[in-house]
């Protein structure tokens, strides 16, 4: 077999005709340990590259290497999900001209798919890819380097972007079955060290959580969705990726063993709890867009009932198939929700960005129930507000507020809320845990926002929700 | 008042830090996680607090992590205590 897609990285970018004002784009599946944005974006600023736009599907800590090539000139726009660490301080504090565009996961997928956002090249990291460049975010060697699972926001690139390659630490032979990207849709494969470290992927916004406060909350969620009407057999479930969503599927799990209710499927972010529930019998499926621990990239690697979805089929809101038009409950948390049940994931309170869009305006609006899970108060910062920093998920997609002063229904689901009152749920309004969040805290000043636009936050559909401005020190 | 070096609370999150050292006037030197939002009141809970216990000459450096007032209040007085030798929950 002659092959001519082997090639390094440099003769790659030659090949993809990129020039200084073309989008390049990566997935986030590695998370906290990705390797290849800043491989890359040090190689394309040691070839000369300026003005390029990076369209990844999320931005982590790890990526604090690209404020020098921000300032350089190499990266002068960003589209992502999410930013955090000092990359997302700095770009708070006014480092880019031009402002950062903040998608949902399904929101991207949309944008990729109609043409609003055009991909010149693509660089999909792959724990394994052949020659042909089938790849796969399973690795297929013995003592492989990576894994990471689904390869599910790397999918609508590997489609659309005129010119893709596939960087891989693990070059097997043809053919490399079975695979998420297929050789059709790839130009070039360049084998390097390492894509990605894989014990990092759980860093970052998952962790599984001891808090008290955290079960407290986790076992209430658990009983709104007991009690919600929604808990039947056949349901479908997602959850985020906060401790006390994680938490909350341990108390499902023991209300569908009591009940003897099946799960027909889980969906997104899938992790370990899914796993274990879905290896009980308890959910039939897994769709997994996104593997969140090493446990569930191994389960999708082995297991047929365990398949990847790409963004867009996930989470478009534009696109009649995409599963989150099928989902029933879904769990997520917030940075703040105001009393209008609008919901805030990206901003702190300090107005300085430090999460991700994700999933949550999507998953939020399509699900049939939308719990949202946060404390009253993270230390002395407000979760319940009186209007959030940024608008993120829109309140008529947010069902049920869930703290540990209380739970509180939209108005706009009287029949939800009928249920839990007649289930016992002690229910509260939402205003009175804003009144409660400030009897304790007191009355915080204005945040120091500058004039200068950081950020635009797109809805679904591809209009502007909310715009973020410069923090001044 | 004589005032000795004296310090109180922790670096958690919740928590504040309060070290007391002898000063002219009343000097507040704040590190806050919420400075921006709450900075004000922070230094106003300090300096009510001390001056409510007869301190009216230290200097204080606080690092705080999100503490609620009634912790500040707790922090502040327990630090005058040993700063100054004087208890105020028994005398």
């Amino acid at each position: 077999m002659r092959n001519t897609k082997l090639v390094t990285l440099e003769e790659a970018i030659h090949r993809s005709g990129l020039r200084d004002g073309m989008t390049i784009s990566f997935h986030h599946h590695f998370r906290g340990g990705d390797k290849v944005v800043n491989m890359v974006v040090a190689k394309l600023a040691e070839m000369g590259f300026k003005d390029l736009h990076l369209a990844a599907s999320s931005l982590s800590d790890v990526h604090a290497p690209l404020i020098e090539h921000i300032k350089n000139g190499v990266i002068t726009k960003i589209s992502t999900s999410g930013l955090r660490g000092e990359l997302a301080n700095e770009i708070s504090h006014g480092l880019m001209k031009e402002p950062v565009v903040f998608r949902s996961h399904g929101g991207r997928g949309s944008a990729i798919a109609s043409g609003e956002l055009h991909i010149d090249v693509a660089f999909l990291g792959a724990s394994s890819c052949d020659e042909l460049g089938n790849a796969s975010g399973c690795p297929r060697s013995e003592n492989a380097k990576s894994i990471c699972g689904s390869l599910g926001y790397a999918l609508p690139d590997a489609r659309y972007a005129d010119y893709v390659v596939v960087l891989t630490d693990d070059l097997v032979a043809y053919p490399n079955v079975p695979k998420s990207i297929s050789a059709c849709e790839v130009d070039s494969v360049v084998v390097v060290d390492s894509v990605g470290d894989s014990t990092k992927i759980s860093s970052g916004a998952i962790r599984d959580s001891k808090n008290p406060r955290d079960i407290l909350l986790a076992k209430l969620a658990a009983k709104v969705i007991i009690n919600s009407g929604y808990f039947t057999d056949g349901f479908s479930i997602q959850t985020g990726t906060g401790g006390a969503s994680l938490a909350a599927v341990k108390y499902i799990r023991e209300s569908m063993l009591e009940k003897g209710i099946k799960a027909s499927f889980a969906l997104g972010g899938i992790t370990a709890h899914m796993v274990k529930l879905h290896e009980e019998g308890l959910i039939e499926k897994l769709i997994d867009v996104q593997s969140f621990d090493k446990v569930a990239a191994e389960s999708i690697a082995h297991d047929q009932l365990h398949q990847e979805v790409s963004a867009i089929e996930y989470a478009s809101a534009n696109y009649m198939g995409s599963a989150v038009h099928a989902l029933d409950i879904v769990i997520l948390s917030a940075l703040e929700v105001d009393v209008n049940f609008n919901v805030n994931v990206l901003v702190g309170s300090d107005g300085i960005i430090r999460g991700a869009v994700g999933g949550h305006p999507d998953t939020a609006e399509d699900s049939a129930l939308s719990i949202i899970v946060c404390p009253l108060l993270r230390g002395r910062i407000p979760c319940i507000v009186p209007k959030v920093t940024t608008l993120i998920t829109p309140g008529k997609g947010v069902d049920v507020v869930v703290t540990e002063y209380g739970i509180a229904v939209n108005p706009g689901r009287p029949l939800v809320k009928q249920r839990l009152l007649d289930a016992g749920v002690q229910l509260t309004d939402i205003n009175d845990l804003a009144a409660k969040a400030r009897s304790i805290i007191g009355e915080p000043d204005p945040l120091p926002f500058g004039d200068q636009v950081v950020g635009i936050v797109m809805d679904r559909n591809g209009g502007v929700l909310d715009k973020i401005y410069n923090i001044v020190d | 008042m004589e005032i000795k070096n004296a310090v109180a609370g922790t670096l958690e999150s919740g928590d504040i830090l309060i070290q007391i050292a002898p000063g002219e006037g009343l000097q507040v030197d704040l590190q806050s996680s919420v400075a921006a939002q709450f900075g004000r009141q922070i230094k106003a809970v300090i300096a009510e607090t001390l001056s409510g216990l007869g301190i009216d000459n230290a200097y204080v450096k606080a690092t705080d992590k999100g503490a609620l007032d009634c912790t500040i209040r707790a922090r502040v007085t327990a630090a005058a205590v040993r700063a100054t030798g004087k208890d105020v929950w028994k005398d």
